[in-house]
């Protein structure tokens, strides 16, 4: 037996809502609106936490200037808190080297990191997720049952197309799904929109795309002041699922 | 005292099982330790005791430890070795002990130099078996 599957739900059990933010595709903004959505929440004073989970390519501690931080041991490993989020990711123990790993390895990272780390009280743990439907959103589902899919789409026929696919996989599971984001819009129409709401999923809103985001990365009262934080505050406001 | 968490995870493993079982007393608990994750056992036992006394089923159970070498085996030239710190500055060697699979950021196959390798035995804690009465 693997003892470490039995510890995860009372290591989660103080977590009000468990929000993982994915997408099909890579490059769409998933970490970039999981971070930001993070720091907006931790700024509206709701105790936060941030899991990354893209092992082979951690990049929220790059959005959010994390560095130079390493978590504490008591009983367990409790995470440091930049910018008041609890803030988890492989970097405290790779660094800035190349972590290869296979399937069996992802799903072992992250069964350790849920099992080790004390998230205490939360009000939201926003999971920032690889692309596609492989190991880590099949472990997310298995492992952290109250786990809600924010889904982050462009308005590209092919981001959309592999995102579709996420959605009636999750709907198929039976999977909460809080809604979907439409990110790096260049240009006003409602086709994305209209693809979602047909499937029967709340569409939450859409984000310009923001030439200024670039240069505010790293720099977290920059990233507050972008249109981009703008929008992702927007969102939070008009969601329900955001309300407690 | 990350030990602490992995006691915690077998202790509570037990218990919900014990509780399937509609067991009355754990007699033992086997209990087997991958080299790889390096845990101080001192520490883990220390726990493991500890954790033990708030529970009454728990208060006359054997815990036996069993430490199983690390072996790897790489995807690329099929080349098998066995795990070593040698080459592992403490930092590295503290990173794998929290998360072992860490161990493809550090360390390469002593033969073609690939980080493409499995491990194939002694990777973590594991619970092997449960005596209830």
């Amino acid at each position: 037996m693997d003892p470490r599957l039995t510890i995860i739900d009372k290591r989660l059990k103080n977590i009000k809502k468990v929000i993982a933010v994915s997408g099909g595709k890579g490059g769409i903004g998933k970490s970039s609106v999981a971070s930001v959505l993070a720091l907006s929440l931790s700024k509206m004073e709701y105790k936060v936490g941030l899991l990354d989970t893209d092992f082979c390519g951690p990049s929220t501690h790059i959005l959010l200037g994390i560095k130079d931080l390493y978590p504490e041991e008591e009983k367990g490993v409790i995470p440091p808190e930049p910018y008041g989020i609890k803030f988890m990711s492989i970097i405290y123990y790779a660094g800035d080297k190349p972590s290869p790993l296979r399937g069996i390895d992802v799903s072992n990272a992250l069964i350790e990191l849920l099992a080790v780390t004390l998230w205490g009280e939360l009000d939201f743990l926003i999971i920032d997720m690889p692309p596609g439907i492989g190991d880590a959103i099949l472990d997310v589902i298995r492992l952290i049952k109250k786990t809600e899919f924010l889904v982050v789409t462009t308005q590209s026929k092919v981001a959309l197309e592999t995102v579709k696919k996420v959605l009636r996989m999750l709907k198929e599971l039976e999977i909460q799904i809080l809604g979907v984001i439409e990110n790096m819009k260049t240009r006003d129409s409602s086709y994305v929109r209209e693809e979602i709401e047909t499937m029967g999923i709340p569409f939450l809103g859409e984000i310009y795309y923001d030439p200024d985001f670039e240069d505010s990365l790293g720099d977290t009262e920059k990233l507050l002041k972008t249109e981009f934080a703008q929008s992702i505050k927007k969102i939070i406001l008009n969601t329900e699922g955001f309300r407690e | 005292m990350h030990e602490w968490a992995l006691a915690e995870a077998v202790i509570s493993t037990a218990l919900e099982a014990s509780k399937e079982k509609k067991a009355r007393e754990i007699r033992e608990l086997r209990i087997t330790m991958g080299e790889l994750q390096q845990i101080d056992i001192e520490i883990f036992e220390f726990a493991l005791n500890e954790i033990i006394k708030s529970h009454d089923i728990l208060k006359k159970t054997k815990i036996k430890i069993e430490i199983e070498n690390a072996f790897f085996r790489c995807n690329v030239c099929g080349h098998e070795w066995k795990f070593t710190k040698d080459k592992l500055s403490f930092e590295e060697s503290e990173s794998i002990h929290f998360i072992p699979e860490i161990v493809h950021t550090y360390l390469r196959c002593p033969q073609c130099s690939s980080p493409d390798f499995e491990v194939i035995k002694g990777r973590g804690v594991w619970l092997d078996s449960i005596e209830v009465r």
